[in-house]
Order: structure tokens, then C-alpha cells, then sequence
């Protein structure tokens, strides 16, 4: 009988389940905004612009709303371990095999980074949402910014989407951050260190 | 919430990389409200010839802002160019007359006061003088008011801006007529201004006496949109 351990707590999983659904519906939004062929298609872009603008403030509200009435103290606990990377860190992310904790060096830098996109994503969204009435918050650049935003964040959610949904040995990491546990043996051999704690 | 506690990784282990990161993305990316701008020209000009190749690069860079819910069609048959207000004899133009006008062409930039540019685009089109000289304007008018089939988008540029030597009414852009997206069949391109200058779908032009604000300046942009000296920036 496969025997699990748990890998999520609640607020993680609700955690990421809201910040994947803001970002699917501002990726979606914003795409009909800034492709002229999707533009034409869509038409109505005062509606879009709300859509985009609302579901961005939305989805912030959300994320802090979650950590502030979940479990803060457990997410301190994961922000510890996300920002910290030791020398099995530094091995694995030069191509070496090297025994992982809770989060492999891959995982910690992808939450580190989307976690910084996602502020940026924000002060940019609204600069631009401002600027448009009041010149005071008008940069040449800000537009630049959320746009490469958009394909950086693009990159690190194709990398994401393929090892959570198809390459076959890490997929089950997907049942880990929907129910919560993970079977104790594929932990032991993709997270080594933290089954051994 | 209550939640089930879960098992962490031992902690105190390595170094606070993570924080480092996190701050040098952020401080990063804030920095590039300043220097994004020259850096993705750089870039955008030496991937221009595959731009067209990756979905995901608006196609020559271009937006398309729009005000309504959709964009105005185009019938060759029904559009006419109404040229009126202070004016000796009122006209109507349909689409074959307003291409019989001599033509003119150019090259020139176009500047969206939100940040991003095209460069070097080919406008087809005509003078603002030789529209003018089938209407004959009074000596009262010192504007012109550019209505946009987009309602209610209108626009005004003074009767000096508008005889700049590189403003026109542009039917073709890059060698083909105007498509829908970019103001068919007919825009206004006056390259010193930014875009929201350049009234497309153009439906009317009336000659007045003075300008008045347009459809953005109403809600707080600059009346004089002068590219690089306007609407905050220096």
C-alpha cells in the first residue's frame, strides 16, 4: 500500500491555486490588450482594461487575504526554507545530482522569482493605470517593463506547466499541491533531505 | 484557518540567497522605469526581421488603442469624408475622390505617449493643404476639428500644426491601404505629436475657430502633444 506524506498545508495550496488563476486571467486579458491581432478579434477594450485592472488588484487582495487569515506562521516557516540555498543547492543547479529538501534548488528559485515578478507586476500595473490619469506617474518605460515581465513570467510558467504536468518523473509533485500529500517513496527519492528529518 | 501542520525541512541550513534575489530582481526591474526604454529598442531592432515569426511580439510593435466596443467597418461604397464648419463650400469626399487628391508619401515615427514607438513607418496618403483647397476655409478659422467614426473620439490641431510639411490624411501604411486596425480607411498622422493625436477612422474634419480639448485631453492629457516635451515627460 503507497503511504503519503504531507508536502502542502491548506494556505499553500490555496495560496497557489488563487495566484495561478489571477495569472491566467491577466495573462489572458492583458494578451487581448497588447496583440493587435487579439484586439481586433476582441474588440471592446474599455471592458478589457477593467477585466485586466480589476483582476489584477484582485488577485493581490487575494494573496495577502489568504496569508494574513491562513496559517502565517507556516508560511514564514516555507519563506525560510524557500530563500535558503546550501551547497547540495548550488551542486544541483549546476547540473549535478545532489540530495534536495522540501523544495529542490529549481523550486526555491522559481518561487523567488515569481514572488518579485508578482510586486512588479503590481507597482507597474498600477503606474500604468495611474499615469493614464495624472502625468506625475508617467515613466517612458513602465509599459516596457510590464511587457518583459509578461515574457519573463511566460518562461518560468512553461518550465513550471512541463515539470508539474508532463515530464513523468516529477507530475506527481501536481497531486502534492492539490491534495496536499505526496507518496512517501517518490519524496524520498526527489526530496531526500527533508524525508530524512 | 485551521491547518494541519507540515513537516519542513530542517532549517538554518545555508545561506539567505533566496533574499538576495528577490531584492536584486525587484530593484532591477524598478531601475528599468528608466532605462527599459533604450534597452528594448536595442533589442526590438535586432530581432526586428523575426518579430513577424514569433506570435507572442505584437507585429511591428503597434497597440490598438480603441475607446469603444468594437472598431468601425469600412464600406468603399457608403464612407464619405465630410469636410465642413467654417468653410466657403461644404464637401462630401467618398473614398475614390480622397484617393484622386494629389498624393503624397512619407516615412516617419510614431510615438504612443504610453512608451512604446514604431519606427519608420510608410504613410501614403495626402496633404492636410490640398484638402483644404476644396473647401476653401474663412479667414475665421484657425483650427480643425478631426472626427473620428469612433464616437466619440474627435481631436483638434490648429491650422499651423496642421500644415506642418509631414502631416497627412494616411490611406496607406507600408505599401498597403490602411487596414482596419490602424484607422481604415483613413487616419491622421502627424508624427511630432503622440498617437492619440493621430485620429483614426477619420469620418469628418470641420474647420473652427479655435481648438479645443479632444478626447484624451478632456481626461487630463496635454492639448500640445509634442513628442519627448509633453504629457510629463522633458
Amino acid at each position: 500500500m503507497t503511504r503519503y506524506v504531507r508536502r502542502f498545508s491548506r494556505t499553500e495550496r490555496v495560496l497557489h491555486w488563487v495566484n495561478a488563476l489571477g495569472f491566467f486571467t491577466l495573462l489572458g486579458s492583458g494578451l487581448v490588450l497588447y496583440l493587435p491581432s487579439l484586439s481586433v478579434l476582441v474588440g471592446r477594450r474599455p471592458l478589457v482594461k477593467d477585466v485586466h485592472f480589476w483582476s489584477g488588484i484582485g488577485w493581490v487582495s487575494l494573496l495577502v487575504l489568504v496569508a494574513l487569515a491562513g496559517d502565517r506562521r507556516g508560511l514564514l516557516r516555507t519563506a525560510g526554507e524557500l530563500e535558503r540555498f546550501d551547497r547540495d543547492d548550488a551542486r544541483w543547479l549546476t547540473g549535478r545530482r545532489a540530495p534536495q529538501g522540501r523544495f529542490n534548488a529549481g523550486q526555491k528559485l522559481n518561487a523567488v522569482l515569481t514572488a518579485a515578478f508578482t510586486l512588479l507586476f503590481f507597482v507597474s500595473g498600477l503606474l500604468l493605470w495611474l499615469g493614464e490619469r495624472d502625468t506625475r506617474f508617467r515613466f517612458a518605460s513602465t509599459v516596457i517593463l510590464h511587457d518583459g515581465l509578461m515574457y519573463a513570467a511566460l518562461v518560468l510558467l512553461v518550465g513550471h506547466l512541463y515539470l508539474a504536468v508532463i515530464h513523468p518523473a516529477t507530475r506527481h509533485a501536481l497531486r502534492g499541491i492539490t491534495v496536499g500529500t505526496v507518496s512517501e517513496d517518490w519524496a524520498r527519492r526527489h526530496h531526500g533531505k527533508w524525508t530524512q528529518d | 484557518m485551521s491547518d494541519t501542520p507540515v513537516p519542513t525541512s530542517r532549517p538554518g541550513h545555508g545561506a539567505r540567497v533566496g533574499r538576495g534575489v528577490f531584492l536584486a530582481t525587484t530593484l532591477g526591474g524598478l531601475s528599468s522605469l528608466w532605462w527599459g526604454r533604450a534597452v528594448w529598442s536595442r533589442v526590438s531592432s535586432s530581432i526586428g526581421p523575426l518579430e513577424s515569426y514569433i506570435p507572442l511580439i505584437p507585429s511591428g510593435g503597434w497597440r490598438i488603442y480603441t475607446i469603444s466596443g468594437s472598431l468601425p467597418g469600412f464600406d468603399p461604397a457608403t464612407w464619405r469624408l465630410e469636410l465642413g464648419g467654417a468653410v466657403e463650400h461644404p464637401v462630401s469626399l467618398d473614398y475614390r475622390q480622397l484617393l484622386a487628391l494629389p498624393k503624397a508619401s512619407q516615412v516617419s515615427t510614431f510615438h504612443c505617449v504610453t512608451g512604446w514607438t514604431v519606427h519608420n513607418v510608410a504613410w501614403g496618403g495626402v496633404r492636410i493643404r490640398d484638402v483644404l483647397a476644396q473647401v476653401t476655409p474663412h479667414p475665421s478659422a484657425h483650427a480643425l476639428r478631426f472626427v473620428s467614426a469612433e464616437e466619440p473620439y474627435v481631436d483638434y490641431l490648429t491650422l499651423k500644426e496642421a500644415l506642418l510639411p509631414d502631416v497627412m490624411l494616411a490611406y496607406e501604411m507600408d505599401g498597403k491601404p490602411l487596414s482596419r486596425a490602424h484607422g481604415a480607411p483613413v487616419r491622421l498622422v502627424i508624427p511630432d505629436m503622440y498617437g492619440y493625436k493621430n485620429v483614426k477612422w477619420l469620418k469628418g474634419i470641420e474647420l473652427v475657430p479655435r481648438e479645443e480639448l479632444g478626447y484624451w485631453e478632456q481626461l487630463g492629457y496635454d492639448q500640445d502633444a509634442w513628442v519627448g516635451r509633453s504629457n510629463g515627460y522633458t
